[in-house]
């Protein structure tokens, strides 16, 4: 591919690429947009939560024909909850975590010239860029935009006659989706091939960095889930147009009996969390390849228990499609499937404490070198632990009853696969930053965005449980109407001042990438003395990746600090340095690890 | 209020600009010894912040919480939710522990080695069988429990009610003397027969609608949820009871009330959180609030999802006949 000197345009390098660097960028980029317009909907709502009767006139400037005298109508405010869940699980942490360093780190880091088809990567950003599009232009439906919630159960998202949103909004926000898991498609069997294929000489499966054994796994979820999602869609379309009764029966509303007959909307909630709950961990699983192959780096300590970690990849791989159930203990399925799914749901426990361990482990006795991206990383492994022991209550059917639904939920998720995906996602910005554009991101800036950020995350989202736990339901516009709820209106106050701040604290991230863009000082080669490939590539972007011949793997990825003695901690480091490439040859009678 | 939320976005922005002015004189890029120190010491502060907010929540937030189940079934609830909780509590303050105390302890240095330590099968089957075996017992009292709630098959003469969803309200209709419902299908909504009740089957007569539930103590309550046009779900959290009602389906959730209303205002967590409660309400100029159970939708429903509640009285059994001798049958209602 190398020999080949394309002539490049503007449109072929900058917008119609085939080059996985730039798409991974061009995902990035959007991924980034999309998550503004996610986190300022959540600071939207948030203050109607806190001060629901007060007058903002930023509400009165953004939400024109939605809001009364700058408050925010209740239809509004569903629509908020709906667009921004669905933006940041899908958009954001799907298809900007995912897509970005998929791309950018597959070709890189097995020793590949570029991804299988690089057409068909093009064609998969280019999906996500519409269906984007079309999200954001549902934004501005006079109806508004979807509104039943980001799982959008009919009848709810069936019926424009139930909400206002379930109109064009909805529409437009199916076929959003469409497009968006026709992409996440392409673009995982592309990851899929890849790996399979492409890896280059010595780079065996059980050489693989743990980022990449993550997001190969992930895009097998991916392929084996998405379209289930797809046909849950498809049929949710011809219901609502053409008088279909997939998911609905016996309903009578605006003063008339519908003339659907036979479906349940039980159906749908069961295809929609077959995809809904292995997505959980296609947005997760990324940040834990990407934080195991950071922690181990900036360590410099191999990373614990590598065939374990790959291990329990497989296992919450597996395990992840047979929960979905623990979504609808009270939705009126068979409870006997409900102790299932029960048992299923806690057994993910076990890997997952694995990989917490492992992670601690590698801290222990290591040499840390605290850059951003190692604290984002550690603030991962933090928010994964807080986040996935409230996990113990909610998938126990038993207790499932009486927190279902409320903001103990809502705590629970955003610890475990939002706040701890996004850190992933920022550990991976800071950290391969200067191999994606030759430069350094401002590493005073990046400790001020982390510690802000940290601290709001569990600002918010710690109080949440509680609030939750004193049986106060998610998704009510406000909650005067219930005296008994009155004590909670001071958290909540408190909560959303954090959020408020955590939101804008973005802002130095965001300033900080486009400075160091353009301005940030020069990048080496292999700033963090890595062993990984990618290091070896030239600083400078060149088609194909290796300007001359492809490396040859003989190591693992995580020989850092070998000793001439494994015994002996004193003793020098085998190879001079504590960190040896993985193209540098096995020394005679080295042990390979 | 708004004031200080304008305060803290200019404090915001005011602090962005001015570290990003700082973007301009770059110093190094890569974590030094110094830095290495600083965000290693900012760990345990942050350590220190974090057990801080969750001894504080666990503390004081008390007092916010759902008082003590008000259904026989709800006790072992309570008790799995609290054994699940110590242990989790636990789990999270060791593990919190490590991770920041680690970050600090091992931070960079120089001259400092790390340790090339890559596996450890005997700690890694530690770590496997210790949750493994911790998780066979919660999973075993928790579905021993599940059946229990779920499983009403058995329940000896119990009081048989249907709850009614529709937006944005909740009705009710009790089986009447024969304790059987009769048959209910959106069809047969017709002017006041606003639960869709087939008036032509037999077990329909003496059925009883009602816009508020009364309940007795002691009797195992069997609730039938049917939905006229969207999701809904009956959550009553004072009795640890949810059940989702679906358009198209009946589904069902039984417990037995364990405190009347009357007894549950005396019970010191309500006495304590209503207190906390008025004393924000008197603040505000409102009505003080009086405790009572309540039943509210938790499924998104629509505009006015929030505001979609029912009230529930616990009386003791004589009260509770004589109440419901004096609701109207539907057959009298509706001719």
């Amino acid at each position: 591919m190398s020999e080949h000197h394309h002539k490049e345009t503007f449109v072929t390098k900058y917008l119609f690429s085939q080059d996985h660097k730039m798409i991974s960028k061009q995902f990035l980029v959007t991924g980034m947009f999309m998550g503004i317009i996610g986190v300022f909907m959540s600071m939207l709502f948030r203050m109607q939560i806190a001060w629901p009767e007060k007058s903002f006139s930023i509400i009165e400037a953004f939400l024109g024909p939605h809001q009364t005298d700058g408050v925010m109508n209740p239809d509004i405010y569903l629509a908020l909850v709906t667009i921004h869940g669905t933006i940041m699980v899908f958009f954001v942490l799907t298809a900007g975590l995912s897509g970005t360093f998929s791309n950018l780190l597959i070709p890189l880091q097995i020793g590949a010239r570029d991804m299988a088809s690089g057409f068909l990567n093009m064609v998969s950003y280019w999906l996500f860029f519409l269906s984007s599009i079309i999200m954001v232009i549902s934004l501005f439906v006079e109806a508004g935009p979807a509104s039943s919630g980001w799982t959008v159960y009919p009848p709810l998202s069936a019926l424009p006659q139930a909400i206002p949103g379930s109109g064009a909004g909805m529409t437009l926000w199916l076929v959003s989706m469409a497009i968006f898991i026709a992409s996440s498609l392409i673009g995982s069997l592309n990851y899929i091939v890849t790996v399979l294929n492409l890896r280059t000489k010595g780079m065996t499966m059980t050489r693989m960095p743990l980022t990449i054994w993550a997001f190969f796994i992930t895009a097998i979820i991916g392929v084996v889930s998405f379209p289930v999602l797809l046909s849950a869609a498809l049929l949710l379309v011809f219901d609502r147009s053409f008088g279909t009764s997939f998911y609905l029966s016996d309903i009578f509303i605006s003063g008339e009996v519908l003339h659907y007959q036979g479906g349940s909307p039980v159906l749908y909630e069961h295809l929609f969390w077959f995809l809904g709950h292995p997505e959980v961990y296609i947005v997760l699983l990324p940040a834990l390849g990407i934080t195991s192959e950071i922690i181990s780096t900036h360590s410099r300590k191999p990373i614990f228990g590598y065939r374990a970690m790959i291990g329990s990849i497989m296992a919450i791989a597996f395990l992840s499609t047979i929960v979905w159930g623990h979504h609808m203990f009270v939705s009126g399925m068979n409870p006997f499937l409900g102790s299932v799914f029960t048992f299923t749901t806690l057994l993910i426990a076990i890997p997952s404490a694995v990989k917490a361990f492992n992670y601690v482990t590698t801290l222990w006795k290591g040499n840390l070198q605290l850059n951003p991206a190692m604290l984002f990383s550690i603030g991962l492994v933090s928010t994964f632990v807080t986040g996935g022991l409230t996990g113990l209550v909610l998938g126990d059917s038993a207790l499932d009853i009486n927190i279902h639904d409320t903001y103990f939920v809502v705590a629970h998720f955003h610890l475990v696969m939002g706040v701890s995906a996004i850190f992933g996602m920022y550990a991976g910005v800071y950290h391969w930053f200067p191999k994606m554009y030759g430069r350094m991101m401002n590493k005073t800036l990046g400790y001020w965005h982390f510690w802000i950020t940290i601290i709001c995350a569990y600002g918010v989202f710690w109080p949440m449980h509680f609030i939750g736990l004193a049986g106060l339901p998610r998704r009510y516009y406000s909650n005067t109407n219930f005296p008994m709820f009155d004590d909670l209106l001071e958290i909540n106050v408190v909560i959303t001042i954090f959020a408020l701040v955590g939101g804008l604290a973005q802002i130095i991230f965001i300033a900080n990438f486009f400075i160091s863009m353009y301005r940030g000082q020069k990048a080496t080669q292999n700033p963090w003395n890595s062993n990984t490939l990618e290091w070896t590539t030239p600083v400078e972007h060149v088609h194909g990746n290796w300007p001359g011949k492809l490396p040859e793997v003989h190591r693992w990825a995580y020989d850092y600090s070998k000793r001439v003695d494994p015994k002996d901690d004193d003793s020098d480091y085998l190879h001079g340095q504590d960190f040896v490439l993985q193209t540098t040859p096995l020394l005679e009678g080295e042990d390979p690890s | 209020m708004l004031a200080l939320f304008y305060i803290f976005i200019a404090v915001a922005i005011g602090v962005s600009f001015w570290q990003i002015t700082r973007i301009m004189n770059f110093r190094g890029i890569i974590a030094t010894d110094d830095d290495n120190k600083k965000q290693g010491t900012y760990a345990i502060y942050f350590m220190v912040f974090l057990y801080a907010m969750m001894i504080y929540c666990l503390i004081f937030m008390n007092v916010i919480m759902l008082p003590e189940s008000a259904s026989f079934e709800g006790e072992h609830d309570d008790n799995l939710f609290n054994i699940t909780f110590w242990l989790i509590g636990i789990v999270q303050f060791f593990m919190q522990f490590l991770i920041f105390y680690f970050t600090f302890k091992y931070r960079g240095k120089k001259g400092q080695k790390a340790k090339f330590y890559s596996d450890s099968h005997k700690l890694e089957a530690i770590w496997t069988i210790t949750p493994a075996v911790v998780l066979v017992l919660l999973i075993g009292y928790g579905l021993w429990q599940w059946n229990n709630i779920m499983d009403l098959s058995n329940s000896e003469d119990p009081v048989v009610i249907e709850v009614y969803s529709q937006q944005f309200r909740w009705d009710a209709r009790y089986a009447g003397e024969d304790n059987t419902l009769g048959f209910g299908n959106v069809n047969f909504i017709k002017g006041i027969n606003t639960m869709g009740v087939d008036m032509s089957d037999k077990n329909s007569a003496d059925d009883k609608q009602v816009t508020e539930l009364y309940l007795p103590k002691g009797r195992k309550v069997h609730f039938k949820f049917r939905s006229q046009d969207v999701l809904h779900s009956a959550y009553m959290p004072h009795f640890r009871a949810q059940m989702n009602c679906v358009p198209g389906m009946v589904t069902e959730f039984g417990f037995t009330p364990k405190y009347t209303t009357d007894e549950m205002r005396q019970n010191p967590e309500v006495i304590e959180k209503t207190n906390g409660i008025n004393k924000i309400r008197k603040a505000k100029g409102e009505d003080p609030y009086v405790f009572d159970y309540l039943l509210l939708c938790n499924k998104i429903c629509g505009a006015s999802h929030y505001n979609m509640q029912m009230k529930i009285t616990v009386v003791e059994q004589d009260e509770y006949d004589k109440w419901i001798a004096e609701q109207p049958t539907l057959s009298s209602v509706i001719k």
